[in-house]
């Protein structure tokens, strides 16, 4: 992520770099969505666009997220890429039908002959303030449906490469963007872009021995920060970023676990129902003769997302994981 | 001053970008649906267009009958038949051309192998061997959507991507009178109206959505009306007139191809039989309903006009019947042949390059069915039990 030239830049940056090269290199990426044309996107990440590339590649549709998606499942059939925005997480809801009956299983249905190489870009996540309806993580409903990919950054760089693989895809990706990271910095070189980095590996941000943080998105910051105050405790952790839901890295997440013997989840999706409890299931599946510990789960509690005063209670932080890590039922090594 | 006396006086100035793009007038549908035959209009009919409808009208009726009674031998799990609709079926494949596209709904299989599809891939759906049966691409007909609305949209999508990319391609899609209920049907009129998309929505107004009839559906004067509020032509059509549905679908085939964007045709229909062959029509309408539909069907009304013009001579009869009886008997020998299917082909098409999950599910199940051949060879040992380890989980250490 470090070349010489690079500055700091924040992941709402890196994501409209990618969209900006993915539509310069393919004259077939077509951005829509509400509001993605003059206004650049709430979020401005399609700031640009459509000066640059016309509103017929960067257009503003009707307020109507089915018919976004839908017609954004033509245009896939007539040989576009379309790339749709969602302009927050609960407000992709009235689109689920055209993302579960139709995105999910178009290739399936017609035996690999329309695959949709669409991406769905969706903020999500709370620790933004944001009011009710802003906030939500709905990985899990992503995760549960055979046929989408799933991936999220926490990174800079990743956020670039992600996206840039997502909408090469030649399947849909639901592209979850962690809207509390949009201005996080990294330094970051925009003149020689990361690579495009391939959807379905999870990466090791941090080695230790103690035991594995597995996490995602908007958590993986509140991990790094876990596990350098477990240094205090003299625990050693080790920080995986999963980076993709679906397809799922089985392979680095178990070998980690494996070397530490002692895992948790961390997310802000809520636990039961929740990305976690599947993610449990495969480690304890795998890895049930190298644990020493059962797999623990740090999430954001089952309620509908909290009104904003109250979501620091909500979302799990640096003291809830260390005390799930305290858990752990040390004896071995400390 | 009262609120209501003030509203004469306040006119605020619409924002500068607001300008009402059409006057909703040219927009409404006419009072009556459009008729030919039985008219003087009649006439004016190309002979060989007749001829051709009544050819495909007699073998959609067969082919609908064929199918019905697979359902009742097993070789089909369900039927939507559309007797009594085929006017509306044959018209709207007639009028598109070889590029333009289809998006049929469950009940459209006379559309969809009007358009070329083979009659048996054209069931699959509903046989049960596969979702989609045919490739869509081949002959430019979306899949058979089981969700009712939801290929409104898509026909948008693709007739608006069509148009970026310079093809004066148009999209027919077409929707059941319930359907128009769903908010998928709204979105995706407003999208093409905005966008001015080459796409022509037909309603087949049937009369019920499985046994709610239309005046439960909605409070408007007609499915048709629908169209002024999204600012494109509405236009209602008897359904059981071939003649002007096919005119006044190709209309609409013309306007939108000529950049004029969309429009939405009501064809009023009656669905003669039930349902589906598991529906019970009996419980929500009676007799003399049916009866009087028909009396206005859409191959008699056909046949009269033929026979007025001297043009149903016994050859013409006699080729229709020969030619649905063919297609008929074809359809129940290759339908009567057990499907073959490869259960390996579950994994074939979830996603381009299936995931480390799915791998290792399709290495289950290869084990499984390797270890069911090698009990059917061995018939004497053997539990029943599969040797196929579940491949989610760690051996022993
Ligand atoms: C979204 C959705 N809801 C419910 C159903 C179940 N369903 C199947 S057919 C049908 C009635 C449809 O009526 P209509 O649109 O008038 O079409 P018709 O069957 O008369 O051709 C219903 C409710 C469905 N297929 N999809």
């Amino acid at each position: 992520m470090t070349t010489v030239a690079a500055k700091p830049a924040t992941m709402a940056q890196a994501l409209t770099r990618a969209l900006r090269d993915a539509m310069a290199d393919d004259p077939a990426v077509h951005v829509l969505g509400e509001d993605v044309g003059t206004l650049g996107g709430v979020f401005r990440i399609t700031d640009g666009l459509a000066a640059e590339f016309g509103e017929d590649r960067c257009a503003d549709t009707p307020l109507a997220e089915a018919g976004i998606l839908g017609a954004a499942v033509g245009m896939a059939m007539y040989g576009l890429r379309p790339v749709v925005e969602m302009q927050f997480d609960a407000f992709a809801y009235p689109a689920f039908e055209q993302l579960a009956s139709h995105v999910a299983k178009m290739r399936n249905r017609t035996r690999g002959t329309l695959p949709l190489p669409l991406t769905i870009r969706i903020p999500y996540g709370g620790g933004i303030g944001g009011v009710e309806h802003h906030s939500d993580s709905s990985e899990a409903y992503y995760m549960a449906t055979p046929g989408l990919h799933v991936v999220t950054p926490a990174t800079v760089a990743d956020a670039y490469g992600l996206l840039r693989a997502a909408i090469a895809s030649d399947d849909p990706v639901v592209f979850l963007e962690p809207k509390r990271l949009y201005w996080s910095k990294d330094s970051w070189n925009p003149e020689r872009p990361s690579p495009v980095e391939p959807i379905g590996r999870a990466v090791v941000r941090r080695s230790g021995r103690s035991a594995t943080l597995l996490t995602y998105g908007p958590s993986v910051a509140v991990c790094m920060e876990a596990a350098e105050a477990a240094r205090a405790e003299g625990w050693d952790l080790e920080v995986v970023d999963l980076r993709s839901l679906v397809p799922f890295d089985d392979e680095t997440v178990c070998a980690s676990v494996r070397r530490t013997g002692r895992a948790v989840v961390v997310h802000e999706a809520h636990a039961f129902g929740g990305p976690g409890g599947e993610i449990a299931a495969r480690v304890t599946e795998r890895c049930f003769h190298h644990l020493e510990a059962p797999v623990l789960r740090v999430a954001g509690f089952d309620v509908p997302y909290p009104p904003p005063m109250l979501e620091r209670h909500h979302l799990p932080g640096v003291d809830r994981i260390l005390d799930a890590v305290g858990r752990l039922q040390w004896e071995a090594e400390s | 001053m009262t609120v209501m006396e003030q509203r004469g006086a306040y006119r605020p100035t619409p924002p500068p970008a607001w300008q009402p793009r059409t006057d909703p007038a040219p927009l409404l549908p006419d009072a009556e649906p459009h008729r030919v035959l039985g008219t003087e209009a009649a006439a004016g009919a190309d002979p060989a267009l007749l001829l051709r409808l009544h050819a495909e009208l007699v073998k959609g009726r067969r082919y609908n009958a064929q199918a019905t009674a697979l359902t009742k031998q097993g070789r089909l799990a369900v039927y939507p038949s559309s007797t009594g609709q085929e006017a509306c079926e044959i018209a709207a494949a007639l009028v598109l051309a070889e590029r333009d596209w289809l998006f049929p709904s469950y009940r459209d299989t006379l559309a969809v192998i009007a358009r070329g599809v083979d009659p048996v891939e054209a069931l699959t759906l509903l046989r049960g061997d596969w979702h989609t049966g045919y490739d869509p691409r081949e002959h430019r007909v979306a899949p058979l959507s089981t969700p009712l609305a939801t290929q409104l949209p898509h026909a948008v999508g693709l007739a608006h991507a069509a148009r970026l990319q310079g093809d004066d391609v148009v999209a027919l899609a077409m929707v059941g009178d319930g359907g128009t209920s769903e908010g998928d049907f709204h979105e995706a009129l407003n999208f093409a109206a905005v966008w001015q998309a080459p796409v022509v929505f037909l309603v087949q107004n049937n009369g019920f959505a499985i046994s709610v009839p239309l005046a439960k559906q909605t409070a408007a004067p007609s499915l048709a009306h629908k169209a002024v509020g999204y600012g494109m032509p509405g236009r209602l059509v008897d359904g059981n007139d071939a003649v002007a549905v096919h005119e006044v679908l190709a209309d609409a085939v013309r306007h939108a191809r000529a950049g004029g964007g969309p429009t939405l045709v009501e064809a009023l229909t009656y669905r003669v039989d039930a349902h589906t062959n598991a529906d019970d029509a009996t419980r929500y309408r009676g007799d003399d309903e049916v009866e009087t539909w028909r009396r206005h069907d859409p191959i008699a009304l056909l046949e009269e006009e033929l026979t007025r013009r001297g043009l149903l001579t016994e050859d013409a009869v006699r080729g229709a019947r020969e030619d649905a009886e063919a297609m008929a008997a074809d359809l129940r020998a290759r339908m009567n042949e057990d499907a073959r299917l490869d259960p390996m082909d579950l994994f074939a098409h979830v996603y381009a390059e299936p995931t480390p999950q799915l791998r290792e599910q399709r290495d289950l199940l290869r084990a499984e069915l390797a270890a069911e051949a090698e009990a059917e060879t061995a018939p004497t040992t053997g539990t029943g039990r599969t040797t196929g380890t579940a491949a989610s989980t760690e051996g022993p250490r």
